[in-house]
């Protein structure tokens, strides 16, 4: 603790420097840090154990799946398993995953700034995100829940299941991710290191901003109709009970005015993510700039207009279907805006296929057909064919896994040295993100020809016909296990035998990799100006240290 | 996406600063830098607040829309008279708590403690209030569809007392004179509303010749007192007489809508969770107090009561929204 002092006064250029890692030691030291970095860390582990959990609940779902009858569990289990994988992975992984861990890592380094702007809310935000998460263990705990993670009135207001401990824990959950959404917001606002205009800042801060956006103004809608869902589970209050001449539809708009938008909170910081990663390993300045930067914006206001494109099917006006097909198919356009300016950076550039940079190419290659599928599901005449097939299941794992999962991985990678000061074997981290690319699209690639014959998702039992696609989907799973746990091995390898990093491995301009890796408790020494992110005329690769260094003189920071 | 670019101020002298506020975070350069995030970050917060009851807004809007006789006939069981009283409550202590921001900034540390306890007062009569209307509604069954069940009886609710002391006569028709403004309440009294303003809750007919001559005012007289709680079918106001959307004439019943339990299932979440609000806001401002009565504030540091304050102010602004939304509907 006594450490804490050095960081004013005498110029720290030669003496070790304290890192945020090893300034203060014991339990107690983490679980009332008000350290960004420390809480990002403590996500990322919190996130990474819910992935787990949700990854070993799908490997069961696809083992079930092995055969067309009863494999190894029965069919009330089996609904609990593929509810409990939704939720987990929705709730407890994806959307506080990449801004809670390494949103909150990065961004304040990012921005220049010490802290972000509520530190004590940022530690509310992960308490908030363990409450949440330890009510859904006791809905495990108490059998499960079996409604689906959408948890559709009415079946959610009449089944046996332990749907109140999980719609409480979402809730909670639910003002984690606003206080994150403040945080970030009032940072960006208010924290930007001088020099730093609105368009200086790197990409990931105006991903993570319109990420803020949604996760501010939508996450309350959640809430009240959680809120509501409960009342009407425990007091029957009628607003959603057909019994009671309650409205389920009225449900569904409200679930999806949230979870649609929660969409982009899942895949917006991914964008941000290959943002920063492809002009890096391209030794190019990112293409497009302000058009990435807009949209994002863009897509954060139109995920607020897409919302009925979830019930093209549940009796809604034609004329409201057309409005909100018509407002999906304009989310395509930023989408591919992004995609473009990724690919012209890349154009001509000096590509490097590090680690990082083989789960962004593997994350162009998969958002780009999870995308492009959304708009068959867009099109209302397809829709009706489509509707709760496993067509659907393949699009949102190709988004969300082969999007945000990819990025997410891309981002560990990228960021790691940075965090825990250690590099990792590239080797082995080139080969596990080949496997979990192919084992991914072995598992949902089938999907989308088993949807496309018509095959219900969430069933049971299927019709041998398919058998051939779900045997193969499955293996597709295995493989992709056994891509993680190589990449898993590798990392916690490198903890322990890592070469120690140097404090810019990659050669990337934001500011974050202009302190020591791992950074200091206070991140900068002195209060650093920012210029342009993505000029890198200014590095060179410095062989001694691994890393690169700027070229007029200032060198090894660490060594 | 406010201020197009505004950095942060220099931090050399913010460096300096930090080691003499004992309120200024080691992360922010200057009290102001502090001082705007945590405004910013608090108004942040009341939108996500709005929102969370916009979600009970548009359930209100939709069942509305698709019922609007079950609201005409709920409303009339509430009291307008303390509905009145409590909005009246409520926007004295937002005054007081507007007071005691004021005088935190002047550091008027006496003024600062009544202008908390003021609307500690406030808020507490306003709860006070809210449990009379409350009770008598459990005690009438007039509950969510759950527990919807008024056993008493709907003319027997009214004369147990639904206004205890108040003039119960005087009290329900009240909404009926003073809003008589009908337009932007049911869909299809809109073009009526005019005509209607006059005469209202008497005679409203008049302009809706398609639907039928309407019941003479004859029973004008006994409406007085049966309306409170068991209007005759014929006085539903006009719009509500007809779906305009359909074009079904759509009476009033002639008893209480059975689905009345919705009107009562969103009073009760909507007030309910204005009530929660309100509790938190009293555990906020018994906070203030508490630190006030240390002298905490001045004009150096009163950002945690203008914090409060706008909160306050929100949980105020929101019952606006309530009081007509359930209480004068007309």
């Amino acid at each position: 603790m006594s450490d804490l002092t050095t960081h004013t006064g005498h110029t720290p250029q030669a003496e070790p420097v304290a890192n945020y890692l090893s300034h203060a030691r014991g339990l107690r030291s983490w679980l009332f840090t008000l350290d960004h970095k420390r809480i990002g860390v403590m996500y990322l582990v919190s996130v990474l154990a819910s992935f787990l959990l949700g990854g070993i609940l799908a490997l069961l779902v696809r083992t079930e799946l092995l055969t067309p009858q009863h494999t190894v569990m029965g069919a009330d289990t089996y609904n609990i398993v593929f509810t409990l994988h939704g939720a987990t992975m929705i709730f407890l992984f994806i959307i506080p995953g990449v801004p809670g861990s390494i949103g909150n890592f990065v961004l304040p380094m990012m921005l220049g700034a010490k802290d972000v702007a509520f530190p004590r809310l940022n530690l509310a935000s992960y308490y908030m995100w363990l409450i949440g998460a330890v009510f859904t263990l006791i809905a495990i705990a108490m059998g499960g829940v079996d409604t689906g993670w959408t948890f559709y009135t009415p079946y959610s207001t009449t089944t046996n299941s332990a749907v109140i401990p999980v719609v409480v824990g979402v809730f909670i959950i639910g003002f984690s991710s606003i206080f994150t959404g403040i945080n970030f917001i009032v940072s960006i606002h208010k924290l930007r290191a001088p020099g730093m205009g609105w368009f200086n800042m790197p990409l990931m801060l105006w991903a993570l901003y319109a990420t803020s956006i949604i996760q501010v103004l939508a996450t309350p809608v959640l809430g009240i109709t959680l809120l509501l869902l409960i009342a009407e589970r425990v007091l029957q209050v009628g607003i959603f009970t057909p019994a009671y001449g309650g409205d389920p539809v009225l449900f569904q708009h409200f679930f999806w005015f949230y979870s649609h938008p929660a969409v982009y909170i899942m895949i917006l910081p991914a964008f941000g993510i290959i943002s920063e990663i492809i002009p890096v390993f391209s030794r190019k300045h990112i293409f497009g700039y302000k058009a990435i930067a807009y949209s994002s914006i863009a897509i954060s206001v139109l995920s607020f207009l897409v919302w009925g494109h979830h019930m093209f099917v549940s009796g809604q006006s034609p004329l409201a279907n057309a409005i909100f097909s018509a407002l999906t198919f304009a989310v395509a356009i930023p989408s591919a805006v992004k995609v473009f300016n990724w690919t012209a950076t890349m154009y001509k550039g000096s590509i490097s296929l590090a680690t990082p940079m083989v789960y962004a190419l593997g994350f162009l290659f998969l958002f780009a057909i999870g995308g492009l599928t959304g708009l068959f599901l867009g099109t209302l005449s397809v829709n009706v064919h489509l509707t709760d097939t496993y067509f659907v299941v393949a699009h949102f794992h190709y988004v969300m896994f082969g999007g945000t999962v990819m990025a997410f991985l891309a981002a560990i990678h990228y960021w790691w040295p940075k965090m825990f000061g250690r590099m990792y074997n590239q080797l082995a981290g080139q080969i596990g993100a080949l496997l979990i690319f192919v084992g991914f699209n072995a598992t949902f690639f089938p999907q989308f020809v088993m949807g496309s014959q018509g095959l219900p998702r969430r069933y049971y039992n299927y019709p041998e016909e398919f058998e051939i696609f779900n045997v193969f989907s499955t293996l597709g799973a295995y493989l992709t296990a056994v891509g993680f746990l190589l990449v898993a091995g590798m990392l916690i390898h490198s903890l322990f035998r890592g070469r120690p990093a140097p404090a810019n491995p990659w050669g990337a301009e934001t500011l974050e990799w202009k302190t020591p890796s791992p950074p200091t408790p206070e991140n900068f020494e002195s209060p650093p100006t920012a210029g342009d992110p993505y000029d890198y005329s200014r590095l060179a690769y410095e062989p001694e240290i691994g890393g690169y260094v700027e070229v007029p003189a200032r060198t090894g920071e660490v060594a | 996406m406010g201020e197009p670019r505004q950095p942060p101020a220099d931090a050399q002298h913010g460096e300096h600063a930090a080691n003499h506020d004992p309120y200024l975070a080691h992360h922010f350069d200057t009290p102001e830098q502090q001082f705007d995030s945590v405004k910013l970050g608090m108004w942040i917060f009341l939108t996500t607040e709005i929102l969370l009851f916009s979600g009970l807004f548009c359930a209100y809007a939709v069942f509305r829309a698709n019922h609007p006789e079950v609201f005409e006939w709920g409303h009339r069981y509430l009291d307008v008279t303390l509905g009145g009283i409590n909005t009246v409550v409520l926007i004295c202590s937002s005054l007081t708590m507007a007071w005691s921001v004021r005088a935190a900034q002047l550091g008027q540390q006496r003024l600062l403690k009544i202008c908390l306890a003021a609307t500690l007062i406030g808020g507490c009569a306003f709860l006070g209030i809210k449990y009379v209307e409350y009770k008598h509604k459990w005690e009438a069954g007039l509950l969510w569809a759950g527990q919807y069940n008024p056993t008493h009886g709907l003319d027997a609710a009214g004369e147990a007392g639904l206004h205890g002391p108040a003039p119960e006569a005087a009290a329900n028709p009240a909404p009926q004179g003073a809003a008589p403004d009908a337009a932007g309440v049911a869909p299809a009294a809109g073009t009526a509303a005019p005509a209607a303003a006059g005469q209202a809750g008497t005679t409203p007919g008049a302009t809706r010749p398609a639907e039928g001559p309407l019941p003479p005012a004859e029973s004008v007289d006994g409406v007085q007192i049966e309306r409170t709680l068991n209007p005759p079918p014929g006085e539903a106001p006009t719009g509500l007489r007809l779906d305009s959307r359909a074009g079904v004439p759509h009476l009033m019943p002639a008893e209480a809508p059975r689905q009345l339990w919705w009107f009562f299932g969103i009073y009760f979440l909507m007030t309910g969770l204005h009530g929660i609000h309100v509790i938190g806001g009293l555990g906020a401002i018994s906070w203030l107090l508490a630190r006030s009565f240390k002298g905490t504030f001045g004009p150096a540091y009163y950002i945690p009561v203008d914090l409060v304050g706008l909160y306050w102010h929100l949980v105020d602004v929101i019952w606006i929204f309530l009081f007509p939304l359930l209480y004068l509907i007309h």
